[in-house]
């Protein structure tokens, strides 16, 4: 592909760096402005009056007597105690996208080498089961979680996100399993290994790209989860997304918008550097996987 | 929040740690309670939970989605909840499904304190103890009314009148707004504008609707002239929209709920000038009507089913002590107490006159949950205007009667 | 691979997708063909802080002894399905017979909720998933031509759109389309148009929708390609340049083609992630003008009185349309493992 990026600059090669210039634009831009606005106050941050008062903080200026506030965080961090909220997601997302690329490196590896009809069955029926509403299923969870006093915690709600990702983790690893070339364990058999020595041997050490970016759709799913973690935590094992959304109020009362605001932009902080640490396994991974589909 | 008010905030927080361990008079047992997330139930729950101590734990969760879990978490055995603060429209899946217990003996032993009218009887057995109450009802801003010389509306016709002046005089496009949030907020509009009219949703006696009808009509009309005088957002709008519109100086009248007040009147987000012309008024009476055009509604703590008596028992002990008087007096402004030791201040003017005025509380009907869906999911057609008031009300009944049928209301 | 291997290497990942996805929708299935038992109600005083009524209750008693007795409800067949709040067979039916044009029929029919809501559904799907693909190829063709030291920063800020959870992204979208947020004044300016409202107009409200699909789902398409085009192999470029092939031709019959089994993937997740669109319309407050499949069933199963046979049909309903909607991809995925099996 690199022949592509030689020679002149064509009309192509300005219309692809346009292209990726506008969406760039689009991308960062509601998030530099959810930045600078998590540093105002609520007035300045809707600013129904004139919109340019978010940009000037002029409500900031009269409430706080700065352009700039730190109140948002304060309140969300301390008041708030968001910190636990971030713990809780912490645990939630790194059970989560263990045993879900534990599970689904095996079970990956055996869709992809086995070539019986139930091996497509099986796939077929994961892609299936992931048309599933997730609301749906949640609501079903709620009665024998109660009655069995499995509700509220942690580890249930980890069970369950790695359940309801493993269509898509198994589907993922799959492919990338039938890129890794099947001389390889078969020669490690011959050699005298059992399939799971094959496996360990030969497999693991070849299969890290697919693994990281298969788990870098699992945390995202992880992190991001609503309609999981709200049903199913209590208040005080909260993670962090429902928790923003229970600052924004209820039917009868007003939220605190900012708190929320500010919340959502520490919550992208850790992906930033998530994102800048695994960027090359991410993209290399893919590269060894999914091309074959 | 200014700096200030966050440290005072957290100075009053350790201060209920320091004198947790009151003495309520409870040995034992275990306290677990469910309510919805705003301050003034965090306030009641906080307060039972100083009654925590040897040989008692305490559970709480307070979350939006309380009435997604709520019956689940009752049904269990023994329950998750010991108890669970309902409203008159979420006690009713819990009867429904019996999953709460009749209080007269502890009511008896443990509720001297209590007022009869805090009593919630169901065929003449206590199920609930209400502590609070809210209703929507109207604000207007005085200097606006000042500038054009228009009295306090008092019915939504003279709500209208005075939007159109205040409109005709160029002060403002859209003096009005309402929660017309294509929801539940908008279900909730419809039954109080109803109500207003006078108007039965069933027949009496059974579950057959009963809307499809002249007065039917008349409140369908009446929320489509107001919408005349709302941004044309309005099927967006909800609290959490309106009060910064409002804070902000866009609007001169609004319908809102009374536990809003207290944020419209503090000194944040707005200028002193809207604040200080901020009135709560009772809600407006409609066409010709007596009583205000709003459902009353209460908070109240239930016990659950499924649980020990003397779980139930200890519970109860903690959330009358939840709701005591040194409670209200801590929390005199967060909303609107049914306790003698409230002392109402400008916030609660509005709930206060609408209840004067004698408006109805919130149907508490095994069925009624189901008309207020079909009311939400049918009226948009009809206020953006891609269908009549008449195929409005006849959609409305289909997906009632379609529900109510499902759920073995109807035959 | 032996049976056996294949048992135990699967058997984790297969006992949790069992337990907690099939046998759920397992008693979906058999719950959609279940109604609540008829309610006994008797006539009853209740007296609250406002004021005493007669009302009817449930007759807690009656119904439990029903609700013995037969705990899953009762049988109702298709009936379900088939009423005003799903297929409405006979709503159509009277529809079709009333109706003279087909402009008419399609507008009484729209009124139906179901199928309002597959309407939007579909429209957000087939709108989307083309559109997430092209953007998503181009980004990626661009990405790749970025020096390298931009690369990581380019790539994560492409990705944002994704990472953060779309309740709170459509949110911050919400308020920014506002006809007094930055975006929403700035189109008013642009168009010169005072009144104009994203908010207030259903065709706007739909355009404002889809396009937080495509700023949603793009970066998901833009990675998985912009990785396919790493392994994209020299030589055969190389060729086609030599033959004189322009660059857009480059694209069209060397990336593209190679590139085709990641295309299948990416339409594969759109096709299905969009027939359960469900947050944007929540964050956007849209549900007056749009609502989804899973917008409905989310409004059964959470108002005050849980709905829950209605909830379970809708859910099938909405599997089976994924269904019907991967067909063609279910038989090409077929034929590549069968090859692969052979």
């Amino acid at each position: 592909m690199s022949t592509m990026a030689k020679g002149k600059y064509g009309l192509f090669g300005w219309f692809a760096t346009s292209m990726v210039v506008f969406w760039l634009l689009i991308a960062i831009g509601p998030f530099v402005w959810t930045l600078w606005g998590s540093f105002k106050v609520q007035g300045d941050f809707f600013s129904k009056a004139d919109w340019r008062n978010a940009i000037y903080g002029v409500m900031t200026t009269i409430e706080t007597g700065e352009p700039f506030t730190g109140n948002g965080y304060w309140g969300a961090w301390v008041q708030e105690e968001f910190w636990r909220n971030a713990l809780n997601t912490a645990i939630v997302v790194v059970f989560t996208v263990i045993i879900s690329l534990t599970l689904g490196t095996l079970g990956g590896y055996a869709l992809a080498r086995s070539g019986y009809r139930y091996a497509f069955i099986i796939l077929i029926a994961a892609l299936i089961f992931r048309a599933m509403p997730h609301i749906t299923l949640v609501s079903g969870y709620l009665l024998p979680f109660f009655e069995w006093n499995l509700w509220g915690r942690l580890s249930t709600t980890i069970i369950v996100l790695v359940a309801i990702n493993q269509p898509f983790t198994l589907w993922m690893l799959h492919s990338f399993f039938l890129n890794i070339p099947q001389e390889l364990d078969e020669s490690a058999l011959v050699d005298g290994c059992t399939r799971f020595q094959a496996f360990w041997h030969v497999i693991v050490p070849v299969m890290w790209p697919g693994v990281i970016t298969t788990g870098l759709f699992s945390f995202l799913l992880a992190y991001n989860d609503f309609a999981v973690t709200s049903m199913l935590l209590s208040s005080e094992n909260q993670t962090m997304v429902p928790r923003i959304a229970s600052f924004l109020g209820t039917v009868r009362e007003q939220g605190n918008v900012m708190f929320a605001v500010s919340a959502v932009v520490s919550a992208i902080v850790p992906l930033f550097f998530l994102v800048l640490f695994f960027q090359r396994q991410i993209v290399s991974g893919l590269t060894a996987g999914a091309v074959k589909g | 929040m200014g700096k200030l008010r966050i440290f005072g905030a957290v100075a009053a927080l350790s201060l209920t740690v320091g004198v947790a361990h009151a003495d309520c008079g409870i040995s034992s047992g275990n306290i677990s309670v469910l309510a919805n997330d705003f301050p003034a139930l965090h306030a009641v729950v906080s307060t039972a939970e100083s009654c925590a101590g040897d040989g008692i734990t305490f559970n709480k969760n307070h979350t939006a989605k309380h009435n997604e879990i709520s019956v689940a978490a009752l049904s269990a055995d023994p329950a998750e909840y010991t108890s669970k603060i309902v409203a008159n429209s979420s006690i009713v899946p819990l009867l429904n499904k019996d999953l709460i217990r009749p209080l007269d003996d502890l009511v008896a032993k443990h509720g001297q304190s209590l007022k009869p009218n805090q009593l919630i009887r169901i065929d003449g057995k206590v199920m609930a103890v209400a502590f609070m109450a809210n209703a929507q009802h109207l604000f207007v801003r005085q200097d606006i009314l000042d500038q054009v010389g228009m009295p306090a509306p008092t019915s939504w016709e003279e709500v209208l009148e005075t939007a159109k002046v205040i409109r005709e005089a160029g002060i403002m496009e859209h003096p009005f707004a309402a929660l017309f949030k294509s929801d539940w907020n908008l279900g909730e509009e419809f039954v109080n504008m109803y109500v207003g009219h006078g108007g039965k949703f069933f027949e009496p006696g059974t579950a057959k609707p009963a809307i499809n009808n002249e007065t039917g009509i008349a409140t369908l009309n009446m929320l489509k002239a107001l919408t005349e005088y709302t941004n044309p957002d309005f099927l967006t709008y909800n609290t959490s929209t309106v009060a910064p519109l409002w804070e902000s100086g866009e609007i001169a009248i609004a319908q809102l709920w009374g536990s809003t007040g207290g944020q419209l009147l503090d000194d944040e987000g707005s200028t002193p000038e809207v604040v200080a012309a901020t009135v709560p008024l009772a809600a407006p009476t409609v066409a010709g009507g007596n009583t205000p055009a709003s459902t009353l509604w209460w908070d109240g703590f239930t016990i659950a089913k499924n649980i020990s008596d003397e779980d139930a028992e200890a519970t109860f002990i903690a959330m009358v002590h939840g709701i005591s008087d040194d409670m209200v007096r801590a929390n005199n402004d967060s909303a609107v107490w049914l306790m003698d030791a409230y002392v109402p201040g400008k916030a609660a003017e509005g709930v206060a006159a609408t209840a004067a005025a004698g408006a109805e509380p919130y149907p508490m009907l095994p069925f009624m949950g189901l008309m207020h869906q079909a009311l939400f999911q049918e009226l948009p057609d009809f206020l953006q205007g891609n269908e009549t008031a008449e195929q409005a009300l006849a959609d409305i009944e289909a997906a009632y009667v379609t529900a109510a049928t499902e759920q073995g209301f109807l035959k | 691979m032996p049976h056996r291997y294949f048992f135990w290497f699967i058997l984790p990942a297969l006992a949790a997708m069992v337990l907690f996805i099939a046998l759920p929708i397992f008693s979906v299935a058999v719950q959609s063909l279940f109604v609540e038992h008829e309610q006994v109600m008797k006539e009853v005083e209740n007296c609250g802080p406002f004021k005493c009524e007669t009302v009817l209750q449930v007759d807690n008693e009656t119904t439990a002894r029903l609700q013995e007795e037969a705990p899953l409800g009762r049988f109702n067949g298709l009936g379900t399905y088939t009423n005003r709040a799903h297929l409405a067979f006979e709503e159509v039916g009277q529809i079709w017979a009333k109706t003279e044009t087909w402009e008419d029929f399609v507008a009484g029919v729209y009124n139906l909720p179901l199928y309002k809501a597959l309407f939007f559904t579909l429209s957000y799907t087939i709108v989307v998933t083309p559109l997430v693909l092209i953007l998503g190829l181009f980004i990626a063709l661009g990405v790749n031509r970025l020096p390298p030291i931009t690369k990581g920063p380019t790539i994560f800020a492409s990705l944002l759109p994704m990472i953060v959870t779309p309740l709170i992204g459509s949110l911050i979208l919400f308020w920014m389309v506002d006809a007094d947020g930055i975006l929403g004044a700035t189109l008013q300016v642009l168009f010169q148009d005072g009144d104009l409202s994203l908010k207030a107009s259903a065709p706007l409200t739909w355009i404002m929708l889809f396009v937080y699909g495509v700023w949603h789902n793009t970066p998901f398409a833009f990675v998985v390609f912009y990785a396919g085009l790493q392994a994209v192999p020299h030589e055969t470029l190389e060729a086609a340049r030599i033959d004189g092939a322009s660059r857009w031709q480059q694209v069209r019959y060397v990336v593209v083609p190679f590139m085709m089994p990641l295309v299948i993937f990416i339409t594969l997740m759109q096709l299905m992630d969009g027939l359960r669109v469900f947050e944007p319309i929540v964050g956007f407050s849209a549900s007056a003008k749009a609502t989804s499949l899973s917008w409905i069933i989310f409004n059964d199963l959470f108002g005050d009185s849980k709905l829950y046979g209605s909830a379970a049909a809708t859910s099938v309903i909405t599997i089976t349309a994924v269904c019907i909607l991967l067909t063609p991809v279910l038989i090409r995925t077929w034929r590549d493992f069968h090859r692969k099996s052979t």
